[in-house]
């Protein structure tokens, strides 16, 4: 066999472990998307970073929940992540979420902690709170450190799922 | 993996029983078998100019345990991890490959075609432990029982009879004929016992004790556990003269001690009192100076000519060289002139023929099954399986660790094999008996559950006590302490609070063990 087939085969060979490799990669890296359907999950995005824009004045946020005081928002839903969809009742108990099965909410999700975020009512408004989380808790691209007021249509970021209070 | 069904209205989430093709699995593995089976045709054709006499047999062989260990797991553990078993099979099939071409240049004691049974022996092994442990849970009733093989496992070489001391290190018991490593299966034992141990004993080891330097330091007494595995492992390593063994144990259990407890005082307490036993051993016993000169002066003159010196080493780090960035390829190198290059240095011979971007392609498959169990340690939900997952991946870690930072003079050089590579039985049957068990408890992981624990919404919604983070009187709350309030104040709309252990319990298989981890 001539010099050159022997350097193809060796470097095709390397070539194919690489391949492996990456492949094995890829693979992984299933795990790390959101498991929603992508076209979905873009769509909760955009509205993401829509809607922020007026959360992160405080004052500006708590506005827009004057008006519907009577009513107030009456359920949290989830838009994305694994459990989009899922909806929630509000009523006057505040609501934990996290991996732990004590939560109201319970993730499942390798990116969330035990008990992530909690969100509740105070006077005529809602909070939400981050519990000490790994991986923060997030309103558009702010972090939530202290509480910080919810209006509703506001999504809020935990681990790979968006929550908001709707209604 | 739980899929939403969608109802217009208001979408439930329930776990469907739908199981995973494992189509990814099956993929990988045909790349892993394909990269073993051409190593084996590359080898016998550039060391011999033809296939070599074995080729068939071995070759049907691995694809045979493959395609079994495939099949198994579609049926036992649909849910296990797809890329552990294909990265398992790839590196035995280039460990494999490389014993069969030190076989054909006849270099003494490489045997390709036993390596081969003992592949076999280990897989129907790992292929019987996945189909008859159905709940790694199981095996934590066997956690003293564990601690009495493991101790017995490690004793074993020092005994008269069966004892045996090859290359300066006691660590081999000579059994009918058969050469056994009884501490590679040790490891085993002893991941399994500090599992079931730490996860009931944690909490005095993680919350006792004062904070020293923003350092959470445990109590004295608590400090009872690691001496004791501390002097065994020094005693390992002064009485069967491995260094390699000796660390594996001690790491392991340090490690498993982080992860029960989240302490990193303990990481520094491990470092600490191994760095002190080391250094105490090597001044004070010969044996262990000799490892510390031959890895501090290799390129020493009189080392390198003397008995037992630095020759092995030194040769093998010639090898890496010449292998360069894309090695000689399959046969083409010199890989028998290194001592042992079959089994200890099996590393520096795939380097010589495979290059860097070789090498470095074989370790980032070991990082691939490492990380796949790591992730498994944290997917888990009971505290038994998250340390027995995680003591498991950091213990092969740690031996690859040691074995390639022996050879590439990191740390001195010990008497480790590279998992699934190296020639030698007892490495095999044990490693392919921690890929079972990680395969068992990656299925019990992402198996979906039925419990009302994930994805689900406990029932009637909220369940706790409204509780009022400042002052009452509804005004922006501040930073402060939670103030409870009785759940009585509250005006009850609809929803009545219930517990959510209550659903739980109702479950006829509760999860054991604790939860928060």
């Amino acid at each position: 066999m001539s010099e050159l087939t022997i350097t193809l085969l060796r470097l095709g060979y390397l070539v194919l472990l690489w391949v492996f490799v990456l492949s094995a990669i890829a693979v992984l890296r299933r795990d790390l998307a959101p498991r929603g359907t992508p076209r979905a999950s873009r769509a909760d995005r955009r509205r993401a970073d829509a809607s922020p824009a007026a959360a992160p004045a405080g004052a500006a946020a708590a506005a827009p929940a004057a008006p519907s005081r009577r009513s107030g928002p009456t359920r949290l839903v989830v838009t994305t992540g694994p459990l989009t969809g899922t909806t929630l009742p509000l009523s006057t108990a505040s609501i934990l979420i996290g991996r732990s099965p004590g939560c109201t909410l319970v993730l499942d999700d390798d990116y969330s902690s035990s008990r992530h975020a909690r969100i509740f009512p105070q006077g005529d408004q809602w909070f939400v709170e981050d519990l000490g989380s790994t991986n923060g808790t997030f309103i558009g691209d702010t972090q939530v450190s202290g509480p910080v007021p919810l209006a509703p249509g506001v999504g809020v970021r935990i681990g790979q799922s968006v929550v908001e209070l709707q209604g | 993996m739980s899929a939403a069904v969608e109802t217009p209205a208001e979408r439930t989430v329930e776990p469907t029983e739908r199981r995973p093709a494992r189509l990814a699995e099956l993929f990988l593995l045909i790349l892993a078998l394909a990269a073993g089976i051409t190593a084996f045709a590359m080898v016998g054709r550039s060391v011999t100019g033809e296939l070599p006499g074995d080729f068939w047999p071995v070759s049907l062989l691995l694809t045979g345990i493959g395609v079994a260990a495939h099949v198994v797991l579609r049926l036992r553990a649909p849910w296990a991890d797809q890329v552990i078993l294909p990265a398992v099979v790839l590196l035995n099939g280039l460990g494999l490959a490389m014993i069969l071409r030190l076989e054909l240049a006849d270099t003494k004691g490489a045997a390709a075609w036993s390596q081969m049974m003992y592949t076999a022996l280990g897989a129907g092994i790992a292929i019987l432990l996945v189909w008859f442990l159905r709940d790694h849970r199981w095996i934590r009733r066997l956690t003293y029982t564990a601690m009495l093989v493991g101790l017995g496992l490690v004793v074993l070489p020092l005994l008269p009879v069966i004892g045996r001391e090859i290359n300066g290190a006691r660590i081999w018991v000579n059994i009918a004929g058969f050469s056994l490593q009884p501490a590679e299966f040790a490891k085993i034992a002893f991941a399994i016992f500090f599992a079931g141990y730490l996860v009931t004993n944690r909490d005095t080891l993680a919350l006792a004790g004062k904070k020293v330097l923003g350092l959470q330091l445990p109590r004295i007494r608590d400090l009872g556990p690691i001496i004791i595995v501390w002097a065994a492992s020094l005693a390992v390593l002064v009485f069967e003269r491995d260094l390699g063994t000796s660390l594996l144990f001690f790491g392991l259990f340090v490690a498993m001690l982080y992860l029960a407890t989240e302490r990193f005082s303990w990481v520094l307490i491990g470092l600490v009192l191994f760095g002190a036993g080391a250094l105490v051993a090597a001044s004070v016993f010969p044996h262990v100076g000799a490892r510390m000169d031959v890895w501090l002066h290799p390129f020493d003159n009189e080392l390198y000519n003397a008995v037992g010196g630095s020759f092995q080493i030194v040769q093998g780090t010639f090898a890496l060289a010449a292998g360069g960035l894309f090695g000689t390829g399959w046969g083409e190198g010199y890989p028998y002139l290194v001592p042992y290059a079959f089994s200890d240095f099996i590393y520096s011979s795939l380097g010589e023929e495979l290059g860097l971007t070789g090498l470095l392609a074989i370790l980032l498959t070991y990082l691939l099954i490492v990380q796949r169990g790591l992730r498994t340690a944290i997917a888990v939900r009971d505290g038994f399986g998250k340390l027995l997952a995680g003591g498991l991946a950091f213990v092969m870690a740690l031996q690859l660790f040691v074995v390639v930072g022996g050879i590439t003079r990191i740390i001195p050089l010990t008497g480790l094999t590279m998992p699934f590579m190296a020639q030698g039985g007892s490495s095999l049957l044990a490693n392919w008996i921690v890929i079972a068990l990680l395969l068992r408890i990656s299925d019990n992981a992402r198996r979906p559950s039925a419990l009302p624990m994930r994805g689900m919404v406990a029932q009637g919604g909220a369940m706790h006590d409204p509780i009022v983070v400042g002052a009452h009187d509804g005004a922006t709350p501040g930073t402060g302490v939670p103030v409870r309030r009785p759940a009585a104040d509250a005006p009850s709309r609809g929803s009545t609070p219930s517990h959510p252990t209550e659903a739980i319990s109702r479950h006829p298989d509760p999860p054991t063990g604790g939860e928060h981890l």
